[in-house]
């Protein structure tokens, strides 16, 4: 079993981004496997921070650590965080906090729901149905506040993001683009292919947390009508 | 509290800061001062810690009313400033008296002038910085650049700042070229650099690039000779850092800048030097900028002879 389970040191590679950050990838494809070693550097850094790292960006399975050049180097920051990996298998895993997010399908809030389910031979329900079947889990938090990238969409509801991106895309927008899924928590421009739009405020600068969703988290859409939507929307 | 009246905004004027670092795992961008040599430098000017937040200026300034006065300093590109239609000098103190007007005009130089006030700019903090971060409509003055008609209130200042007592203070001018700005970024191999063949390192490292309209405090579109990387590649989204130098698969480069997305799926050819970040801040459309290779060792020693002379107590002396 142990030339099989190899510890969290053995998997990882570290690259350097720029003067000022270093990248630690936990293999190269999106596994939870990745995912939960990406969860667990994140926080044991945050139980422990480190005197001159200056700010974290988790992905699916890296973590890209900015520090203060003047204090750390690159070296330096490497053999503290290979001290880190040494905690992971006494580390447990954090309690996944299950959320759930109602969505409006179709219509103006899913302007792409027709093409997605032609291109799959889906009627738009099938297409609906699939999308709010599975559970996702948030491989991290990144692009804009707020934005959690969901996995994954289910094999039969994959689909490429737009060849041309909307300039833009409203608040509350859920899309798919590959295997994964999302909300758009502000007006910003966007490839992803839209489903439908959620009513909840996905970032709020004066809610406990900010963020609804936090990495490590496990969700699920739930279908709601559109008379649901507007009263949601001005609770 | 002494208030500014916003008589103009400007083309694009935002309360900025140092950025708020530490929340990328939300992410939230640092964002921050597009030019941050150029707002410490205001800061100690007019006597606040350098990370006060302060007001930054793109190609084209404001008008702005002092009703009950300030000490303040313009720093960064020369945007022809005049107080009550009297010209007035960049990287010096400058004792704005109550009923004053500070007038800047289109760029002479650059991309951005900023303007410190003593006592800083204050807005209520979002995750303890008053940067702004247009893109989300969160932090600096309502999340948003000034309007006509806004009213700024500038923080509390001790009895030092009691105009009566003003001394002119400037940067030196050995300082101000050492800080002249540079066209010729600096730059280490990103994270993708191998993902890049050599004829594609050749062209990236010898050719001129220009900065396209397209670009903002997200980042620089550039264009020029085209730099695709290897085809068959996949690459999984990462964490981006400030000044990487991303090539999407039309083979133009972008550099990702301060209100930067904290995370991205194209390849990275190099990453810009910290000690020449501020250039970036600088770089109008249409410049022609090129890029050079340093060593990880050069890079460092850079940026430590950088602080060494934001931080010297010779940076700014008194002028009489």
């Amino acid at each position: 079993m142990a030339s099989i389970l190899t510890s969290a040191a053995d998997r990882v590679r570290f690259q350097r981004s720029s003067d000022q950050s270093l990248l630690i990838y936990f293999g190269q494809q999106i596994t939870l496997g990745a995912h939960h070693d990406v969860v667990k550097l994140l926080r044991l850094l945050e139980l422990a921070p480190v005197e001159g790292i200056r700010n974290l960006h988790p992905a699916y399975c890296s973590l890209l650590v900015k520090f203060d050049a003047q204090k750390l180097g690159h070296d330096e920051l490497e053999a503290i965080l290979r001290t880190y990996l040494d905690q992971f298998e006494s580390l447990p895993l954090p309690e996944a906090r299950q959320i759930e997010i109602p969505v409006c399908y179709g219509g103006e809030f899913g302007p792409d729901l027709s093409e997605v389910s032609a291109t799959h031979g889906l009627t738009p329900s099938q297409t609906i149905e699939l999308h709010a079947s599975a559970t996702y889990t948030v491989y991290f938090l990144g692009f804009v506040p707020g934005f959690a990238y969901l996995g994954e969409v289910p094999e039969s509801l994959v689909t490429p993001r737009l060849a041309k991106p909307r300039r833009i895309v409203p608040p509350g927008s859920v899309g798919i683009a590959g295997r994964q899924t999302g909300v758009y928590p502000f007006a910003t421009p966007g490839g992803w292919r839209l489903l439908g739009r959620t009513p909840i405020v996905m970032f709020r600068p004066d809610r406990a947390g900010m963020s609804l969703l936090s990495i490590g988290d496990r969700v699920r859409f739930v279908r709601i009508s559109r008379e649901d939507f507007a009263a949601r929307e001005n609770a | 509290m002494t208030v500014i009246h916003v008589q103009a905004p400007g083309l694009l004027t935002t309360v900025q800061d140092l950025g708020r670092e530490g929340f990328g795992s939300m992410g939230v961008s640092a964002s921050g001062a597009a030019d941050a040599i150029s707002l410490r430098i205001g800061n100690r000017l007019v006597g606040n810690a350098e990370s006060a937040a302060g007001l930054e200026m793109t190609l084209l300034g404001g008008s702005f009313l002092f009703p009950e006065g300030a000490v303040v300093a313009l720093t960064g590109s020369d945007f022809g400033a005049s107080l009550d239609g009297a010209p007035v000098e960049q990287w010096t103190s400058v004792n704005v008296r109550a009923g004053q007007a500070l007038s800047l005009g289109p760029t002479r130089s650059g991309a951005r002038c900023y303007l410190c006030v003593r006592g800083g700019i204050s807005v209520k903090p979002f995750l303890g910085s008053a940067s702004t971060h247009l893109l989300s409509g969160l932090g600096g003055f309502d999340g948003r650049a000034l309007r006509k008609g806004d009213l700024l209130d500038v923080g509390v200042t001790n009895a030092e700042s009691d105009t009566a007592s003003f001394r002119k203070v400037a940067l030196t001018a050995e300082a101000l070229e050492r800080l002249s700005p540079r066209k010729i970024l600096r730059v280490t191999p990103g994270p993708q650099s191998d993902w890049f063949p050599e004829s594609s390192q050749r062209v990236f490292y010898t050719s001129a690039y220009r900065v396209t309209e397209e670009s903002n405090r997200m980042g620089l579109r550039l264009e020029g000779e085209r730099i695709p990387a290897r085809s068959g590649g996949e690459m999984l989204t990462e964490g981006v850092s400030l000044g990487a130098i991303q090539v999407p698969n039309g083979g133009e480069p972008i550099v990702l800048f301060v209100e930067q997305q904290t995370t991205g799926g194209y390849p990275k050819i190099a990453n810009v030097i910290s000690a020449d970040l501020s250039n970036v801040g600088q770089l109008r459309p249409r410049d022609e900028i090129r890029f050079e290779k340093v060593g990880w060792e050069v890079a460092r020693s850079l940026l430590k002879e950088m602080e060494d002379l934001l931080t010297s107590e010779n940076l700014i002396h008194e002028m009489h």
